[in-house]
């Protein structure tokens, strides 16, 4: 019997990523303190610039810190090598991009088996949880297409399959509905709550209010650091009627 | 509730107040929750008076049929004015005002007499409207696709987005204000 599941999923302690030296030196992400709590959904905003896309490909392994601390699932992964991160990018962390960054010459289904190949598992196992993943964020009925053949809503969706598909500790979203119009926004939304509601921890940076607005904690950042933490947990107010102007 | 809504809806055929009120619900989903049973009944009896309306009475009333509030027996229909009304009104161009100066003065007297943060009240500002968002937000996800109510709330979470877009242009100003006075 092993220890217990350790309560956070993520943790950082003066995590901190410098660019140049001297006069020109930029401090990216400052000394950032991020816990984030198994199941939780996280949204980080800020300006362009403001070091939250630095901050996930940090967390994510994408990218290495240049001083601080990052504990993945109570493991610590700032001093790990390069063939560890590499793998702990494939295993631990699936990622949701803005662009998707789907293979446009693989089909859907081979898009989102391919993590799990690289991971080991078997081709016929592979597949099998690829299609159930599909089912899972409905577009399973796209699983021979090409992703060129969808619209960005249903390519997002298939991205967020390919990043489920090794059961992530965490899945990180830079701006996830930046190229989405309104409807397809609010398809990918509900994708989000789906998965948060299953117990999926997730960190999302972005623009979009409407994600922040649906995320459990929202944080503020600006030149590098964090300024702001807001809990938005709550009832409704039933005051729907009041902001569409229809007085009640 | 503005009275040409409900002679609007009025307008597709002769209706019992229920029927009328059922239509509202549908049409506005989580958003006319709040609403209340009576409201239709008191803006149909305005427009009665109006000349605008006028009811009609089964002429044997059958009491295992009728409904159990009298004003539901009734039938209303829209009189030649009333048509007209609907008319005028749909041609009409009207859209909600926003109240920014409000909002906007009160930053600026704020900093000016030093009594508060502008900064601050941006920021409560933001969240209230978060959680505004939130709210709408969250309907919006629980209706089912094409649904009226959903298109509602779609306008609902593109005002209260452009809202925070200006909030975080009050912030920004009042930042490089701040810190070049």
């Amino acid at each position: 019997m092993t220890t217990a599941e350790p309560r956070l999923a993520l943790a950082t302690r003066g995590l901190t990523k410098t660019y140049g030296d001297g006069e020109s030196l930029v401090r990216a992400v400052d000394a950032v303190d991020l816990e984030v709590a198994r199941g939780e959904t996280v949204a980080v905003m800020g300006p362009s610039g403001c070091g939250k896309s630095t901050l996930l490909h940090l967390v994510g392994g994408l990218d290495r810190p240049s001083s601080g601390e990052i504990d993945l699932a109570g493991r610590r992964i700032d001093r790990l090598g390069e063939r560890a991160l590499a793998r702990l990018r494939r295993t631990d962390v699936g990622f949701v991009f803005q662009a998707f960054h789907l293979m446009d010459e693989l089909t859907v289904v081979e898009n989102v088996e391919l993590p799990a190949l690289l991971a080991g598992h078997s081709p016929r196992r592979a597949r099998a949880r690829a299609m159930a993943l599909l089912d899972r964020v409905g577009v399973e009925h796209k699983a021979g297409s090409l992703p060129t053949a969808l619209s960005g809503g249903q390519r997002q969706r298939v991205a967020v399959a390919r990043a489920l598909s090794n059961e992530p500790v965490l899945v990180l979203a830079d701006e996830p509905t930046g190229n989405l119009d309104s409807a397809a926004t609010l398809d990918v939304l509900r994708l989000f709550e789906e998965l948060h509601e299953s117990g999926q921890t997730l960190v999302i940076v972005t623009h979009d209010e409407r994600i922040a607005a649906t995320a459990d904690r929202l944080i503020t950042m600006r030149d590098g650091a964090f300024v702001d933490e807001t809990r938005l947990t709550g009832g409704t107010s039933g005051r729907l009627g009041a902001l569409a102007g229809f007085e009640s | 509730m503005q009275q040409e809504v409900v002679l609007a809806l009025l307008a597709k055929e002769p209706s019992h107040g229920y029927q009328l009120r059922a239509r509202l619900r549908q049409a506005l989903g989580p958003v006319g929750e709040a609403m209340n049973a009576g409201q239709v009944y008191v803006v149909l009896t305005r427009l009665e008076k109006a000349g605008l309306v006028t009811t009609e009475r089964p002429e044997r009333p059958n009491p295992a049929k009728t409904a159990k509030d009298p004003a539901d027996r009734k039938t209303y229909v829209l009189t030649p004015q009333g048509q007209q009304r609907v008319a005028e009104w749909l041609t009409e161009v009207s859209w909600p005002k926003p109240d920014l100066a409000e909002f906007h003065l009160k930053l600026v007297a704020a900093a000016a007499a030093g009594l508060a943060d502008p900064l601050g009240i941006v920021d409560t500002q933001r969240r209230e409207l978060l959680r505004r968002l939130r709210e709408a937000q969250r309907a919006a996800m629980a209706e089912p696709d094409g649904s009226d109510a959903a298109l509602l709330l779609e306008g609902i979470v593109l005002r209260l987005q452009a809202d925070l877009r200006w909030l975080e242009a009050c912030e920004r100003s009042w930042t490089t204000r701040r810190s070049t006075s």
